[in-house]
């Protein structure tokens, strides 16, 4: 096959990714695959993996495919104002939005103590 | 086979010109893989016990994120061994039979389907392509910064603040909308050189290792002989697309190519 060929493509002009062997194969790319991908055939069991509720909410936390997210109502991906063009007014990523909110009450800190003393300041003065 | 109280578990369906394989996987179970052919195809499959893989035990057993893994990866390792030596269609996990009989029986029930499905994915590899969002550094913040310090001279810190924090807003909406965009130019670029692809949610950023939102998850079934040409379009497209940051993963077995219904057209 001509996996060499790509295998020197994938380690030579791009990022440290899963790709650097089987065994190494990312888990949520493998899920994603085993359970959403695949051709379902009927087998002597029946076991639909979409009733499966705490695999899902558990999978939610796991991975997000399409498929999966839809039938069970768990859209999370489409929310998410990285990933959806129209979510994107205003609303941060939680990191940024932390980073703000140490910085506000950074802020908050330094105008209460320059209050406290513009007022002991003036108490002196008058 | 089947002496003691078991199930037949279906990794997938080959060719009836499948050689010796999986040498040394432990299939899903430990059981190690065997082979029963019938129509012409090749299903490979193994032996799980009931204890463990009865319906109400994959019940229970499908909620444990660790044997989920565990069966996952299992599953995988089998299919990926078999892929090596040809085609094969990939079965969804836990794909189960009472008997080595049952499973005769749906080989020949669906005998076109699987041809048909086999024929697609005949000397052509899955490959999966992922985009993340690379953080920009934040040239509008950054340089207010200092100067608005704690003497704050007369604009007063809040002020300052704000500025800083609409500048960083700015930034960071434009970097997303240009993560989106590369994203988006990634995905159809790397199109031209596949059979057909097939767009994912993107993974949450914790699970994939990666602290950067992922933009772009993708499947590509190409074609062996221009799996070259195709990873030279990703060196190219990384180079060209600052904003976000891509990874190659494969050849998979073509999971996303074999599912029921889903044609072979694009999309």
């Amino acid at each position: 096959m001509t996996q060499g060929s790509l295998a020197t493509g994938a380690s030579a002009g791009l990022s440290p990714g899963p790709s650097s062997g089987p065994q190494s194969a990312n888990l949520a790319d493998i899920l994603e695959r085993v359970l959403d991908k695949g051709i379902v055939i009927a087998g002597d069991i029946k076991v639909n993996l979409l009733d499966i509720e705490l695999l899902t909410i558990k999978l939610r936390l796991v991975i997000a495919s399409l498929d999966t997210a839809s039938q069970v109502g768990i859209n999370w991906w489409q929310a998410d104002p990285w990933l959806s063009a129209d979510a994107a007014n205003g609303s941060n990523s939680r990191e940024l939005e932390d980073s703000n909110r140490r910085e506000l009450e950074e802020e908050n800190r330094q105008l209460r103590s320059r209050v406290k003393a513009l007022e002991a300041r003036s108490r002196d003065g008058g | 086979m089947a002496a003691e109280s078991g199930w037949v578990w279906m990794y997938g369906v080959a060719g009836d010109d499948l050689e010796a394989f999986a040498d040394g996987v432990a299939g899903v179970g430990g059981a190690p893989p065997r082979t029963i052919t019938a129509a012409g195809l090749t299903a490979i499959v193994g032996a799980v016990g009931d204890r463990e893989y009865g319906e109400a035990a994959l019940r229970r057993n499908l909620e444990d994120l660790d044997w989920l893994a565990r069966t996952a990866r299992a599953h995988h390792a089998v299919l990926e061994a078999v892929a090596e030596r040809g085609p094969v269609v990939p079965m969804r996990l836990a794909t189960l039979f009472a008997s080595d009989a049952a499973v005769t029986g749906t080989l020949q029930e669906r005998a076109d389907d699987f041809r048909e499905a086999l024929s697609l994915i005949s000397a052509r590899s899955e490959w999966g392509v992922k985009a993340y969002a690379v953080k920009q550094s934040d040239p509008a913040g950054e340089p207010g910064r200092p100067a608005a310090g704690r003497e704050g001279p007369a604009t007063g810190p809040g002020a300052a603040y704000l500025q800083r924090r609409r500048a960083q807003l700015t930034a960071s909406k434009d970097a997303r909308q240009e993560a989106l965009a590369s994203a988006r130019t990634v995905y159809t670029d790397l199109g031209r050189f596949a059979v057909s692809s097939r767009l994912y949610p993107p993974q949450a950023p914790d699970l994939a290792g990666q602290q950067t939102p992922m933009v772009l998850n993708a499947a590509y079934l190409v074609a062996d002989e221009r799996a070259g040409e195709f990873a030279a379009a990703m060196a190219d497209l990384t180079a060209r697309h600052r904003f976000v940051q891509l990874t190659l993963t494969g050849p998979w077995p073509a999971y996303s190519f074999a599912g029921e219904g889903d044609g072979p057209g694009p999309r």
